[in-house]
């Protein structure tokens, strides 16, 4: 056997081992197995390359290694978990712009006027793909920091703009395949890189998940790209199952959300408040002390909890769950309704309270949750609107169609809100002024805290 | 259109139904680990740029493969770390060693 078939047969480990690490993700058992077995897929990966046949500058691949490692790990390690969606964003942009970089490199190392027109068009997909994926990923993770708003950005005439940009980058995909010229492969560069940023501004925090999502699955696609200029394919393998996987996984969350992949690029959802029931009218709604709210639920039997994305932006997980045992303690029963696309990505929410300590058998799925609430005398609703929202129900409103909690089938219901700005949908909640709903008005972490406390007393 | 890249469209043809199939039942909990875990799979990006810098033969190249293999670094340990960091919290209690700042688990007394 010879050595360049050994490392494609260690190459094709590799590559079983992803699989078989994506199969493991699908359960929480064997999640951390899978895992494991892809590290040493990895690892391996990774060790075979260097004995490739003339490779030089180990030295230094060695010391880039070694630089990306000292900035890599200490990030990835003390990152609060509420951070972790930046992080994931942050790590997958890096990855599409190796891609880029892997793709730029070989086209200025090879003599791209006798190559074949199918291999510089790789090298320019890859160039193009990688790059929109690491200035996207960029500025999600800008907004995900709340370094700018989270809110969509738009200006006018933006769609135009933005379709202008993809024809300028396919002319120059095109002009770069007969002219072979290096100096159009940088404009191309800098026009992914405005495009990367020109298709995130646009998208709103809360739809940012999805997005993240879709750029993995970009990252993903880049690598393939990268993979068939170089001839190899454990690149091809991982990079096409990371694209087709993360395409998929993209899907099910906008099914979730109830809306399409298209509607959540291109539409700017959530930049305008409108409340639709009649502007300027204030409508009434109760609203009762921490106190009188504390005692409601000591005198319950069996209490929802429906956690959304206020509970992510206070980071109000550990007193969630104190709030829960004080519940126990008296014997009451206490369940997590969790929505998938509640907090800032999807399953965002069972990692938190996770992070808490919330056993995992009292998260309940939607699917789970909702047939209990009708036996439940308390749902509490923390930080969450849109996910519990009854207009979703009836036809005709922005959110029509998306799958939510039953909150309003529980006894009563109680709110804790900041105020009433309607949610991310920008559509009021009539749960909000239904007679059986209470508010309680305040960040999330004190309100609960205050509740601890009441619940405590009583 | 040479033999080699009817090989790898195979190849890709292939892995597209399989990432496909592989994931199709991941309950929604597990959404954003496996989101994660597939970042961290994507940095076998890093096997390219390790093959780009060891075949670099201009000084440009050497900087771009440079740059690459340290992006792609970061693209491996960050995603590896953050999955499991997040994996580990979805351990069953009973191997849950007790964290310092956790307060004692209060049992139900029902």
């Amino acid at each position: 056997m010879s050595r360049g078939t050994a490392i494609d047969l260690a190459y094709l480990v590799a590559a079983i081992t992803f699989i078989l690490a994506l199969k493991g993700l699908s359960s929480p058992k064997r999640a951390r197995a899978g895992t494991f077995i892809a590290i040493v897929g990895m690892l391996l990966a990774i060790v075979v390359t260097f004995f490739q046949p003339g490779l030089h500058h180990v030295v230094w691949i060695l010391i880039a290694m070694a630089i990306g490692l000292v900035i890599g790990f200490p990030a990835a390690r003390l990152v609060k978990m509420t951070a972790m969606p930046q992080l994931v964003a942050i790590f997958n942009g890096v990855g599409g712009g190796a891609a880029a970089l892997v793709s730029i490199t070989t086209f200025i190392g090879t003599n791209t006027k006798e190559e074949a027109t199918y291999k510089v068009l790789e090298v320019l997909l890859g160039v193009l793909i990688g790059t929109v994926s690491f200035s996207g990923s960029a500025i999600a993770f800008i907004k995900l920091q709340e370094l700018i708003t989270g809110r969509p950005i738009t200006y006018p005439g933006q769609k135009v703009v933005n379709a202008l940009l993809g024809l300028v980058a396919i002319a120059l995909i095109i002009a770069v395949l007969i002219t072979s010229s290096t100096a159009l492969l940088w404009i191309l560069l800098a026009v992914s890189f405005v495009i990367g940023i020109a298709v995130v501004l646009p998208i709103g925090g809360a739809d940012v998940p999805v997005l993240i999502s879709l750029l993995n699955s970009l990252t993903g696609l880049a690598v393939a790209a990268s993979g068939f200029t170089l001839g190899n394919n454990v690149l091809i393998i991982a990079g096409t199952l990371v694209g087709a996987s993360g395409l998929l996984l993209t899907q099910m969350m906008c099914k979730a959300m109830g809306r399409s992949l298209p509607n959540i690029l291109f539409s700017a959802f959530g930049s305008a408040v409108t409340s639709s029931g009649g502007a300027g009218v204030e409508r009434p709604v109760r609203s009762a002390s921490a106190e009188d709210i504390g005692v409601m639920l000591s005198y319950a039997s069996k209490v929802a909890i429906i956690p959304g994305y206020g509970l992510a932006v206070a980071q109000a997980q550990h007193t969630i769950r104190e709030l829960a045992d004080e519940l126990e303690a008296k014997g009451i029963d206490v369940f997590y309704a969790i929505h998938p696309v509640a907090g800032r990505m999807p399953g965002h929410m069972n990692v938190l309270l996770a992070e808490a300590n919330v056993p995992y058998e009292k998260l309940l799925e939607m699917d789970e949750a909702n047939p209990q609430l009708s036996q439940c005398d308390v749902a509490l609703v923390v930080g969450a609107n849109d996910t519990v929202n009854p207009a979703a129900r009836e036809a005709g409103s922005p959110i029509s169609g998306m799958p939510i909690i039953n909150a309003d089938e529980a006894g009563s219901v109680i709110f804790l809100k900041r105020s009433m700005r309607p949610g991310f949908a920008g559509i009021d909640n009539e749960l909000l002024y239904n007679e059986k709903t209470t508010l309680l008005f305040g960040d999330a972490k004190e309100s609960l805290t205050k509740l601890v406390a009441s619940v405590h007393a009583s | 259109m040479g033999n080699a890249l009817l090989q790898y469209l195979t190849v890709f043809v292939l892995s597209v139904f399989v990432g496909i199939e592989v994931i199709a039942r991941v309950p929604s909990i597990l959404h954003t680990p496996l989101m994660s875990g597939s970042n961290a799979i994507h940095g076998v990006i890093l096997v390219g740029a390790i093959l780009v810098m060891g075949h670099a033969q201009t000084t440009p190249e050497q900087i771009l493969g440079f740059f690459a293999v340290i992006l792609a670094t970061l693209n491996v340990v960050g995603g590896f770390t953050v999955t499991d960091r997040m994996l580990e919290m979805f351990k069953p209690k009973a191997e849950d060693k007790p964290k310092p700042e956790a307060t004692a688990d209060e049992e139900v007394a029902s």
